[in-house]
């Protein structure tokens, strides 16, 4: 009966396995829940800010703030959010897969790129290939709070503001749902006017600014630009549940196939082995 | 009828509030504003203190913010409050830390992105990926 306990200890470990990936499945499943909980709660400030950029993109102000200008590019910065953990299936890979092509466009056209990493994998994959790495912030958790984010923010905004950057761009997982989730490039600053609001009055104004325009100005946009990365990172940790939910699964169910599969290996071995002893057993009292 | 003007709060985590207000009293950098329906268009940061919201039935709402900014439109008005205390210095360690961390972090950094290796090397791995599914798949027949 060659083969067969070892057989037995492969299904057993594969058993313990199996064991290991369904835990993580559903601890990612209840991590999932509250990240989109999470996610949602942060979507009216990020919406609510971007009504007021998009007002004021409509009013005529006599003054205009760097971040709405569009400048000449030689050097762009880009922020890449990625997971401080592994085992989520391809999301990180994708992401990186993306930000290596956007890298690439850039480097063609003679743009230099300053990195800014968030969460340990992005953190670890620009430092292996050599990217130019300004600031990071990683272990950000589960909850991330607004404050871990922002200094990586400002470290942009100032090499903006010092015009040594002359675009700064997002590159984040979009949560769509449990089983999608896109990459998206997203550019930060210049600021893109969005869409228009219609209840607006439509001839020139302006708002009053208290104290100036310009103070007024500096802290609305810093804390759009923070909101945008902030709603970033809170979807990609939506998504890196969401997918390390469903490559655990997958995990879980190879294991249950496996298993399937040697479990007959095992017992076509034993029956093997049953039959060669009776054979035997025959052969002997046929001899005698 | 009283006119009423639309009052959200919102702060980065959490929504606070949103609903209509005959009246809303926010610590204004300059000092206190009572906002009405109608007020011009105004922007302007918020200082530590207390939203007060007067709703149409008469009761009154507070809320503490840290600071934060304000938008005033005719009919709405947004109060966008701050989560993290700000202060330039703060900023600025923050900002400061989060380059040093970087810094440590590249202390034995290369120069250059070698993309056609690092695609290379992401090739390789989307390449072992899709064999792992087509033996899975295989396994499977």
């Amino acid at each position: 009966m060659a083969g067969a306990k070892e057989i037995r200890g492969k299904i057993a470990s594969i058993k313990n396995t199996r064991k290991i990936t369904k835990a993580m499945e559903m601890v990612a499943a209840s991590k999932m829940r509250k990240a989109q909980d999470r996610m949602r709660k942060s979507r009216p400030y990020s919406e609510k800010i971007g009504n007021v950029i998009s007002h004021l993109a409509q009013a005529h102000p006599e003054y205009q703030h760097e971040y709405m200008q569009e400048r000449e590019v030689k050097r762009v910065g880009v922020i890449v959010v990625s997971s401080d953990k592994g085992l989520c299936g391809g999301l990180n890979t994708n992401l990186f897969k993306t930000s290596l092509n956007q890298l690439q466009e850039w480097d063609e056209k003679g743009i230099e790129v300053d990195i800014c990493v968030i969460g340990n994998k992005a953190s670890g994959f620009f430092k292996r290939i050599g990217g130019n790495i300004v600031a990071q912030a990683t272990h950000l958790g589960d909850s991330p709070q607004l404050e871990d984010l922002i200094g990586l923010v400002k470290v942009m905004l100032d090499d903006y503001s010092d015009g040594k950057l002359d675009q700064i761009h997002l590159i984040y997982n979009h949560f769509v749902n449990t089983m999608t989730q896109d990459r998206r490039v997203h550019q930060l600053v210049p600021i893109k006017a969005v869409e228009n609001d219609e209840n607006l009055q439509q001839h020139s104004w302006d708002y009053l600014y208290e104290p100036s325009a310009e103070e007024v100005l500096d802290g609305l946009l810093m804390r759009y630009v923070e909101s945008l990365v902030y709603q970033g990172v809170v979807e990609n940790i939506a998504c890196e549940q969401a997918a390390r939910m469903v490559a655990m699964k997958s995990a879980s169910d190879n294991a249950a196939d496996l298993i399937d599969e040697l479990q007959l290996v095992y017992n076509k071995a034993r029956q093997a082995a049953i039959t060669q002893e009776i054979s035997e057993i025959v052969a002997g009292a046929a001899a005698v | 009828m009283t006119m009423t003007i639309h009052v959200d709060v919102v702060s980065a985590e959490a929504e606070i509030f949103s609903g209509l207000a005959e009246m809303v009293v926010i610590p204004a950098r300059m000092g206190d504003v009572g906002i009405m329906p109608r007020h011009a268009p105004l922007l302007s940061p918020m200082k530590p203190g207390e939203v007060r919201v007067m709703k149409e039935n008469g009761e009154e709402e507070a809320f503490y913010v840290s600071g934060g900014m304000l938008e005033v439109q005719p009919h709405t008005v947004t109060v966008l409050a701050d989560t993290a205390i700000r202060a330039h210095d703060l900023d600025e360690a923050a900002a400061l830390e989060a380059k040093q961390r970087a810094e440590k972090m590249l202390t034995d950094k290369q120069t250059d992105v070698d993309y056609a290796k690092a695609q290379a090397e992401l090739a390789e791995a989307m390449a072992q990926l899709q064999a792992l599914e087509r033996l899975r798949k295989m396994a499977h027949h």
